[in-house]
């Protein structure tokens, strides 16, 4: 099946994958005290604790840091949550897997757009944070429409690749949850690019996850617009990983539901 | 398009790893330390091995066997589910599956909003189960409980609203397994209903069901599936019972190998007696002289017990039990009770207990043998020693079946 065919059959079922999204997110906090909260309290902890950590203990010198650090911070929370569930989408599945007939594509999709549009229902306490700083945006914040649409693209094909190989190795998702880790501090969201010596500067171009934080930063923060070569470079190298991840998946979706 | 047949399935086979039925996962680890390691035969396991099937639009197919048969595997690759190894499967229209009930059920969730979940997972749009919804609480019987979470609905609850949404999918094809089981006799018979509606409507059916009374109610057609491959196919009542002959077989076999083994290693516990006499071995027998552990009731069956005598005696009684399993002695005689004339037993020997007819009810059944003194003082006494099943028959119940008739006359009361 090519790709065409893998996006279309996933935009054909457009209505089952927000019908899945929404049991991920009204079932993700039905029940629990605090309820759809969450969505907010969570990333609003982390940010305490970094801003305390690193302009308190740490003393980053740098003003707003605060906003700076939670305008990056989001939109990883969205990419590290969407790689940590999604790489079990699949061996998670349950019946949906082994019981019916189902484009199996969706599972994985669901993990990223559940997450993603958690990350659209944070982004009003970042407004909030910028009003309260003082902080002003510019019209280049309508670049967020490319740099999401590119940030979706890479983290769905990293996500569908991963969902296909943990059917079959079993520990990817372990691997995966740790590598995540040291990726966070490869890149520039606790500090700004301009911490990294001159001579490291260099690495941050080989990291996608870089780059996009950086555009974040770009059209949020410094209000000017993101740097479009680099952007497009992780566009296109997300789109060689997205042909990747569909022949994998493609491949190899037929052997899902005997082997969970 | 030929409209000749709605299933077509040709030469289909299907294996499964055995390391993924162990759960034995390739891991990581596994992979680096043994990159290439090849696979060989030994690490199938196959369940279907050449099936070839076609199936007319409009019919009703049944699929039964034992356990491990593969019925559900085929049904599995009908809906899609799996992929065949080799050979073909083509399958026309809208498939609906009534596999799993209530797929992606989320607990949390109202009655209300799993309909619209699992509706959607099961192909309709959301326009579609507007229409039907009400169909589907009135079908379900829930009633308020539509607006409950489904985590607070009993089982059967579940279940049927599962079946509701699943039967308004307005399939082509239905897959049906084992569903029918489930639910009380009020959902039963809602099951039935709508399957003879499905039937009436034209649609194509196939059942993987254990249940053979339903089976013969539903199917126009039972495939027997044995061991991967297609047994028998046929009308209903004929391929049931070449089925239900052939589990007999099965059974009489190993129930044979088990009853050879028995009387040796028959633990102290089951076994007593001074051992003047010892009994060696023991024998269900048909008029033939071949050895079963299934009988068909009203037959006649042989009970033959061999004996060693290890010290020389002058009163020596044998005699025979039959328990059914709940441990109620069924029948319980000897040669002293019945007066044989057995004449002198010499040393070693075979008694034969010759029942003409085995007027049992169909069950599973134990025998106790014993050889004793004229006293009752047992020389050797074995209880359980082999078992038997017996089949056929009326399907009467109780432990005893008189000879018996029925009749009816008109009663002349006063005018």
């Amino acid at each position: 099946m090519s790709i065409t065919e893998h996006l279309a059959e996933l935009a054909r079922h457009r209505a089952l994958l927000w019908a899945l999204v929404g049991r991920e997110l009204k079932g993700r906090y039905r029940g629990s005290l605090f309820g759809f909260l969450w969505t907010f309290l969570n990333p609003l902890m982390l940010l305490g604790v970094y801003a305390l950590v690193f302009s308190v203990y740490f003393r980053i010198d740098m003003a707003h840091y605060a906003v700076f650090m939670f305008t990056g911070l989001l939109p990883w929370v969205f990419f590290s949550s969407s790689i940590n569930e999604g790489a079990g989408a699949i061996t998670e599945g349950g019946s949906l897997v082994t019981k019916v007939m189902f484009p199996l594509q969706v599972l994985p999709a669901v993990k990223v757009m559940a997450n993603f549009v958690n990350y659209l229902l944070s982004l009003p306490i970042l407004f909030a944070f910028f009003l309260a700083d003082g902080v002003a945006f510019t019209w280049c914040i309508i670049a967020f429409v490319a740099v999401a649409a590119v940030h979706i693209l890479f983290t769905y094909s990293l996500v569908l690749l991963l969902s296909a190989a943990n059917v079959f190795l079993r520990d990817t998702k372990h691997v995966v949850g740790n590598l995540l880790t040291l990726w966070f501090f490869l890149t520039p969201i606790l500090y700004p690019l301009t911490q990294i010596p001159e001579g490291f500067r260099f690495l941050v171009k080989f990291n996608p996850a870089a780059v996009i934080t950086l555009a974040y930063h770009d059209l949020f923060f410094w209000g000017r617009w993101p740097a479009w070569g680099p952007l497009a470079g992780v566009a296109g190298l997300s789109l060689v990983l997205l042909v990747v991840a569909v022949v994998v998946f493609e491949h190899y979706k037929e052997y899902f539901a005997e082997k969970i | 398009m030929s409209t000749a047949t709605a299933i077509e399935i040709a030469g289909l086979v299907k294996r499964f790893r055995r390391e993924m039925l162990r759960r034995d996962y390739t891991t990581w680890k596994s992979l680096l330390l043994r990159p290439f390691k090849r696979r060989t035969d030994a690490d199938y396991l196959t369940v279907l091995d050449g099936v070839d099937l076609s199936i007319e639009p409009g019919r009703t197919i049944a699929i039964i066997g034992q356990n491990g048969s593969g019925k559900s595997t085929l049904l599995k690759i009908l809906a899609g589910i799996y992929k065949a190894d080799q050979g073909t499967v083509t399958v026309k229209g809208r498939v609906s599956s009534l596999i799993e009930l209530g797929a992606g059920f989320h607990p949390e969730f109202s009655g209300r909003e799993n309909i619209y979940l699992n509706g959607t997972i099961l192909g309709l749009s959301k326009k579609e189960i507007a229409a039907r919804f009400d169909e589907i609480v009135a079908y379900s019987g829930l009633g308020d409980f539509i607006e409950a979470p489904v985590r607070t609905y009993s089982s059967g609850m579940y279940v049927r609203l599962g079946f509701a949404v699943a039967v308004n999918v307005d399939p082509d094809v239905l897959l049906v397994d084992e569903v029918l089981a489930v639910g009380d006799e009020a959902f039963a018979h809602k099951c039935e209903t709508k399957l003879n509606q499905f039937k009436a409507a034209g649609k194509t059916i196939v059942l993987v069901s254990h249940d053979l009374i339903s089976v013969k109610k539903f199917a126009d057609e039972v495939v027997w599936l044995d061991g991967g491959k297609v047994a028998a196919r046929g009308e209903a009542a004929q391929v049931i019972d070449i089925y239900r002959q052939g589990v007999a077989r099965r059974e009489d076999e190993t129930g044979r190998a088990q009853a050879e083994a028995r009387v040796a290693e028959l633990a102290a516990a089951r076994r007593w007696g001074q051992g003047e006499v010892e009994i060696t071995g023991v024998r269900l027998l048909d008029q033939a002289g071949q050895a079963h552990a299934v009988f068909t009731s009203g037959m006649p069956m042989n009970l033959e017990m061999d004996y060693l005598m290890r010290q020389p005696v002058d009163d020596l009684v044998f005699g025979v039990a039959i328990n059914n399993s709940a441990g109620v002695l069924c029948y319980g005689s000897n040669t002293a009770i019945d007066q044989a004339e057995l004449g002198q037993a010499p040393p070693q020997g075979t008694v034969r207990f010759a029942v003409q007819r085995l007027d049992l009810v169909p069950g599973t059944y134990t025998v106790d043998v014993a050889a004793h003194a004229g006293d009752g003082r047992a020389y050797d006494y074995l209880t359980q020693v082999a078992s038997l099943s017996v089949r056929g028959g009326p399907r009467d119940e109780g432990i005893w079946r008189p000879p018996h008739t029925w009749s009816l006359r008109a009663r002349e009361d006063k005018a």
